[in-house]
């Protein structure tokens, strides 16, 4: 129905989330934004909840936003979004109209997972993109539920006796997955065109969809601020951020890592200081952790583990 | 008074009555979530919609949270929106009250108020609306289910009042009204159609004319944004006025004029001053006094926000004292209707006692009415709690 984007490599030229916004230098998280309204295109109704993206966006009277978008609270984006769904519904307006329902890690994996499990169970149209950084960065740098483990933030900081985080990160695709959401996957701002790809695919489908984007921050992972690219595909080469979609309850790895392949676990902590202090075993724990993860996601390959509702 | 037509009104219960409201006030989403005492309002509205006696999208939020949130969404994509809640539950919202109004998106909402835990408690008092309302909401009060109705319909005419845009906030008590069957004429649909026009959203989420909502706004711009929001309040107090004389034109029914009703106020040397159904009780204390020879009367607080300041301050002039029953406490200090009104009325010079009564159920009874006109006789300052 829209008129024909000119494309390069197969992303669309056009901006939709237009520069001059107020993100930190060489912020992965800015760059997975703007490839994720890119794709979604022109009909979106994006709405976001508060975090870095929100702040540095939308700072009064301006906007970063070629498209209608909103912003209420930290935890309600689906909430809000359910509500645009049955309005747009009710005023004929749904088959027209793409809604994007964005937030962090903090939003989606901690505070505000209830209200995106209620929009799931219900059964809203929209698709939601989690683009993680794996901590609370817009309040600075706090231990978020998706926070990898051994990582120091500032409220699990790396101590003499406690190294970082001592949890597991929520897996908090399998989670969506598991409500019966017909399209979940992975995507990385490593690959920005699988990234297009998959939030295109995504927008197509009925109830709730999820997309969850690998989004280095330079700030929070104290890491150099021309260095979030080679980061990301290194968290992809070393198993680290595993790349995958969950179509109608069917994993499938979209970019595999084979264990003999994948590049060392080192490769990857040594580029961030949020990783400085492992020791041996910390980092023995830590390969244990990664590869029982991947290894888990290689033995549901392929095969209908998810019911799905939609 | 309510001048029904008994040969049209039927028996129905004010939880009922309020469903009817916005049934008739033809929202296109409610989004929608239980809580005691309010769960009769949104359980009717369930029965319109599921047979077809009503068009509109339920949302079945998963808490009171989202229920608001949804409400936001639904609102700035350009659609009217009903919701109801009661104490916690409106606790839950209270992050997004705020928000609503700051975006300055009309909707009603109604209250069944009841108590703030603990002890948990499922009565009535008013500390669930009162404590909230310092958050950009007009907040209506009413006595009966017929009002409750008739209020209803009006908090959208209100709400969406170009000048106005704010959201209004329909509070009845818990219980003590919102499961009272009364005699409720039931409006014309044509009639109200006629009063109430189809919501036509000015700034929405429209793909073709694209606006941010909620952005952050730094200190050079955030105290004007609150400069206007206190200004648009003002503004709706004469619109609260106007559209209660539409109202009552269009209907025959009037409530004072929308901000305060009085009663036997005409010769009262004096009167008590509150919100709700004590109000009904406190009428029947001042005929009984009135028999004694007492020239008392009673004003009912309609619309407490905007407080109708210079309203209120014509009302009491001729009075020798006034009392005010707050069915809340600000705990540490006093009730906050007190303090707003001795505030309102400290350049008349009018003595004004407060009174803290009926929290978490507790009857207020014309006893405690006779001892509160006592005391305003007995011309010295007092107050309390009326226990």
């Amino acid at each position: 129905m829209s008129k024909e984007v000119k494309k390069i490599m197969g992303l669309e030229e056009r901006e939709l989330f237009a520069p001059g916004h107020r993100a930190c230098a060489g912020c992965g998280e800015a760059l997975g934004i703007r490839h994720t309204i890119k794709a979604a295109g022109e009909n979106t109704i994006v709405v976001s909840a508060t975090g870095c993206m929100e702040v540095i966006s939308t700072p009064y009277p301006e906007t970063a936003w070629k498209v209608p978008w909103i912003h209420a609270a930290f935890e309600n984006n689906s909430a809000v979004a359910s509500g645009i769904d049955a309005s747009l519904k009710k005023q004929g307006k749904r088959d027209e109209t793409n809604l994007l329902v964005v937030g962090g890690d903090g939003s989606t994996f901690d505070i505000g997972f209830g209200a995106l499990s209620g929009a799931i169970e219900r059964g809203h149209k929209f698709t939601y993109v989690c683009t993680d950084n794996e901590a609370y960065m817009n309040t600075g740098i706090q231990r978020s539920g998706a926070s990898f483990p051994f990582s120091s933030t500032t409220t699990a900081p790396a101590g003499k006796k406690v190294h970082g985080k001592m949890d597991p990160k929520k897996p908090l695709p399998l989670i969506v997955a598991a409500h019966g959401s017909g399209y979940v996957a992975t995507a990385s701002i490593a690959n920005l065109i699988d990234l297009n790809r998959k939030v295109k695919e995504a927008l197509t489908r009925d109830g709730v969809s999820f997309v969850h984007v690998y989004s280095p921050c330079p700030r929070g992972w104290y890491h150099a601020s021309d260095s979030a690219l080679e980061i990301a595909r290194l968290a992809i080469d070393t198993r680290v951020f595993p790349l995958y979609e969950i179509d109608n309850g069917v994993l499938k790895f979209t970019q595999k890592i084979e264990k003999e392949k994948a590049k060392p676990l080192e490769e990857y902590t040594k580029t961030q200081r949020r990783f400085k202090h492992l020791d041996e075993e910390d980092m023995k724990k830590l390969k244990e952790y990664v590869n029982d993860r991947y290894s888990f996601l290689e033995g549901i390959e392929g095969k209908k583990c998810f019911d799905t509702l939609y | 008074m309510v001048n029904i037509d008994i040969k049209k009104a039927t028996v129905t219960e004010a939880s009922v009555s309020v469903a009817w409201g916005a049934r008739l006030s033809r929202p296109e989403v409610i989004p929608m979530y239980p809580i005691t005492p309010q769960t009769h309002i949104v359980e009717h509205l369930a029965e319109f919609i599921n047979n077809g006696e009503m068009d509109a999208e339920m949302i079945h939020v998963e808490s009171e949270h989202s229920a608001l949130s949804a409400m936001v969404g639904s609102v700035a994509a350009g659609s009217r929106t009903f919701t109801a809640t009661a104490s916690q539950g409106l606790a839950l919202m209270y992050e997004i009250l705020p928000i609503m109004s700051g975006m300055r998106l009309p909707g009603v909402m109604a209250v069944a108020n009841r108590a703030l835990s603990a002890p948990i408690n499922i009565w009535n008092d008013h500390s669930d609306s009162v404590s909230a309302r310092d958050q950009g909401w007009i907040q209506l009060w009413v006595e009966s289910s017929q009002e409750a109705l008739d209020t209803v319909i009006q908090a959208y005419k209100i709400s969406e009042n170009k000048k106005v845009m704010l959201p209004v906030m329909v509070n009845l008590d818990g219980f003590s009204l919102s499961h009272v069957y009364e005699p409720v004429e039931i409006p014309d649909q044509g009639k109200v159609d006629k009063f109430l026009p189809e919501y036509k959203a000015e700034d929405f989420l429209d793909l073709k004319n694209p606006k941010t909502f909620g952005p952050i706004g730094f200190p050079s711009d955030y105290m004007e944004f609150k400069e206007q929001q206190q200004a648009a309040m003002f503004e709706a107090e004469p619109v609260v006025q106007e559209v209660a004389k539409e109202f009552g034109k269009a209907f025959g029914r009037e409530y004072g004029d929308g901000l305060v009703e009085e009663y036997k106020m005409e010769d009262a040397e004096y009167a008590v001053i509150g919100m709700g159904t004590l109000c009904g009780t406190a009428k029947d204390a001042v005929d009984e006094l009135r028999e004694k020879g007492i020239k008392a009367g009673v004003l009912r607080l309609k619309c407490m926000r905007p407080l109708p300041a210079e309203r209120i301050q014509k009302a009491v002039k001729g009075l020798k004292a006034l009392a005010v029953i707050d069915r809340h406490v600000s705990l540490g200090f006093e009730g906050p209707l007190f303090t707003d009104l001795r505030s309102a009325l400290y350049e008349t010079g009018l003595q004004v006692n407060g009174y803290v009564a009926g929290l978490g159920g507790k009857d207020i009874k014309i006893q405690h009415f006779e001892k509160v006109f006592n005391e305003l006789k007995e011309g010295k300052k007092k107050g309390g709690w009326l226990l």
